[in-house]
């Protein structure tokens, strides 16, 4: 049997058209079972108050508390990865060999292919015990393990990212920086990194977005209670967690605090669709600088 | 020393520290591996992976959570690899110029910048509710196979992208039609690179815990499932569920099942790279 081209191609079509689907399905479900959470709560509530306690009989409805856990703990991943990432991108793209480099690029990924649960178990059972040696009223569930452990997963995304950056820097530059006798350490910290500034932060910024949604880590690691507080000691909860902890348990369908997870989840999309679409612009605005 | 040396000095201690970062990851991941592989792998023995779950650690095994990785990975491949490969092929053959191409384009890229979280949610609403699925591996398989559709879809495009004109212009000159070009031509052309995309989507499907615990995987699943609408567990959920227990015997049991998730994980991944060199050595176009 032969099919005509014309319904091979229109079936192609309805396939790519899955994708809008998807982000319809994404938007509409988020923001259905939104509406209806602040239908019982008030939005300046949601933003303001500073206690989230929905399981609690006095419930509170602030997202401030999981926010802040939800930055501190990808600020902690950013403070290591960020440095580390850098360094790499540097001596890959001005010191090593480039057959050092092709070999050693597909073995950095692995660190991102590792699942992030068992990330999680590392946190838990290597690093904070580790970390106790050193501060003894380090809590057993804290943000700093869990973002220094997030911060070597995303080392790659930053090291490979920023290297392409690096290299996208004209020649022109570097022979004229060499010229003028500067070693190779100053030419890529006075001349490349400051030429390849908008790659670079195009980097972090995609790897913020990353660590914001990473959840299994800190479910494990960070603990799940919601502390207002920036020290990196205590245990506290992101808002990814907070959705793994009520999906955990048995909550009904249709009940305020099903419609937590979802008032939760909106507030992390808008999060990161803004991180991501900061990051496109900011490409699109610089990518054509130098040529 | 003068001001020259200083530089060559701090040039000279900067590709040091270089080094030390680009290993400083990978020595961290080998510190995390060897910890895991020294505490569970006394514990994974035959009954490990045959045993079911269990309240005491030492009776407990693997065996639900194993059958629900292969159930999900399974389902996962049927549903995710025709959709993205053919959504792929539009886009990259087909939809080129037109307006509607473009904004697939973009809401593909910001697709691919979701957290994996925001696909339970959805899964959660639209598979086990709407379409009344409920905890069902199938619910799960959909959550994950819309997860990774943008990975397979940008994959596939980029492979049919590295077939060379000639090859195309060929078969179109002998007659072909433009889909018996692709499907005749372009698609074996491309098959190796799909293939490597393919297999690294899926790795990643079979490491996610969040979406499937948000879409109702449980911790506990007494029976492995026997079709697509039973209940189910996987190994990553299995993992969380043992380590988050303060006995000792669970974290051991954690261990054991982290060496076997990684060495499938890194299976998977090493077969990936593998068909990536050779298609690439084979292929000089």
């Amino acid at each position: 049997m032969k099919i005509p081209e014309k319904v091979i191609v229109s079936f192609l079509a309805l396939c790519a058209a899955m994708t809008v689907l998807i982000t319809a399905g994404i938007l509409y479900t988020l923001g259905a079972e939104t509406i209806q959470f602040f239908n019982e709560v008030s939005l300046v509530d949601f933003l303001t108050d500073t206690q989230w306690t929905p399981l609690f009989s006095d419930k509170h409805f602030g997202i401030l508390p999981l926010l802040t856990g939800t930055i501190l703990t990808s600020f902690i991943a950013i403070f290591f990865a960020l440095p580390i990432g850098l360094t790499i991108a540097v001596y890959m793209n001005e010191y090593a060999p480039s057959s050092f480099s092709t070999r050693i690029k597909p073995i950095l990924e692995i660190l991102a292919a590792v699942p992030t649960v068992v990330y999680g178990y590392f946190a838990l059972t290597v690093v904070t015990p580790f970390l106790q040696n050193f501060i003894p009223s380090l809590s057993s569930f804290n943000a700093l393990s869990a973002g220094f452990v997030m911060g070597i997963m995303i080392i790659p995304l930053i090291s490979s990212l920023s290297q392409d950056a690096l290299y996208a820097v004209p020649k022109s530059l570097r022979e004229a920086s060499y010229g003028l006798g500067a070693t190779r350490l100053q030419t890529s910290f006075n001349v490349l990194v400051p030429a390849a500034s908008s790659g670079i932060i195009v980097s972090v910024i995609l790897a913020i977005s990353r660590a914001v949604g990473e959840t299994m880590i800190v479910a494990i690691a960070a603990g799940m209670q919601p502390n207002m507080t920036l020290d990196p000691t205590v245990p506290i909860q992101t808002i990814t967690t907070y959705i793994v902890q009520i999906s955990m348990g048995d909550v009904p369908h249709g009940s305020l605090e099903y419609r937590t997870i979802f008032a939760a989840g909106i507030s992390l999309f808008v999060l990161t669709f803004t991180l991501n679409n900061l990051s496109f612009w900011f490409k699109k605005k610089y990518q054509q600088k130098y040529e | 020393m003068n001001k020259i040396s200083i530089n060559r000095f701090k040039d000279k201690a900067f590709m040091v520290f270089g080094v030390f970062c680009t290993f400083f990851g990978l020595f961290m991941l080998a510190i995390f591996v060897g910890d895991v592989v020294l505490k569970g792998v006394d514990r994974i023995s035959w009954e490990f992976i045959t045993n079911l779950p269990s309240r005491f650690p030492e009776k407990a095994g693997i065996f639900t959570a194993l059958m629900g990785t292969c159930w999900i990975l399974f389902l996962t491949a049927i549903i995710a690899i025709p959709l993205g490969v053919f959504a792929g092929l539009y886009l990259e053959e087909y939809g080129k110029r037109n307006r509607f191409a473009a904004i697939l384009e973009i809401n593909i890229t910001n697709l691919a910048g979701i957290p994996s979280i925001i696909y339970g949610l959805l899964g959660l609403e639209i598979f086990a509710r709407v379409m009344g699925l409920g905890q069902s591996v199938l619910t799960g398989a959909l959550t994950l196979s819309l997860l990774i559709l943008p990975i397979i879809i940008v994959s596939t495009r980029e492979s049919v992208r590295a077939v060379p004109r000639s090859l195309r212009e060929a078969s179109l000159a002998l007659g072909a039609t433009k889909w018996q070009t692709i499907w005749y031509q372009v698609l074996p052309a491309s098959g190796g690179g799909i293939l490597t995309g393919v297999i690294l989507a899926l790795s990643r499907a079979v490491g996610e815990a969040a979406p499937l615990i948000v879409v109702g995987a449980l911790a506990y699943v007494p029976f492995a499932p026997s079709t697509p609408l039973d209940e189910f567990s996987v190994l990553p959920i299995q993992i969380y569920n043992w380590a988050s227990r303060p006995q000792q015997g669970f974290v051991i049991n954690a261990a054991a099942a982290i060496v076997i998730l990684l060495i499938v994980t890194f299976l998977m991944n090493g077969i990936a790279i593998y068909f990536r060199n050779k298609w690439q050595k084979k292929i000089k176009w």
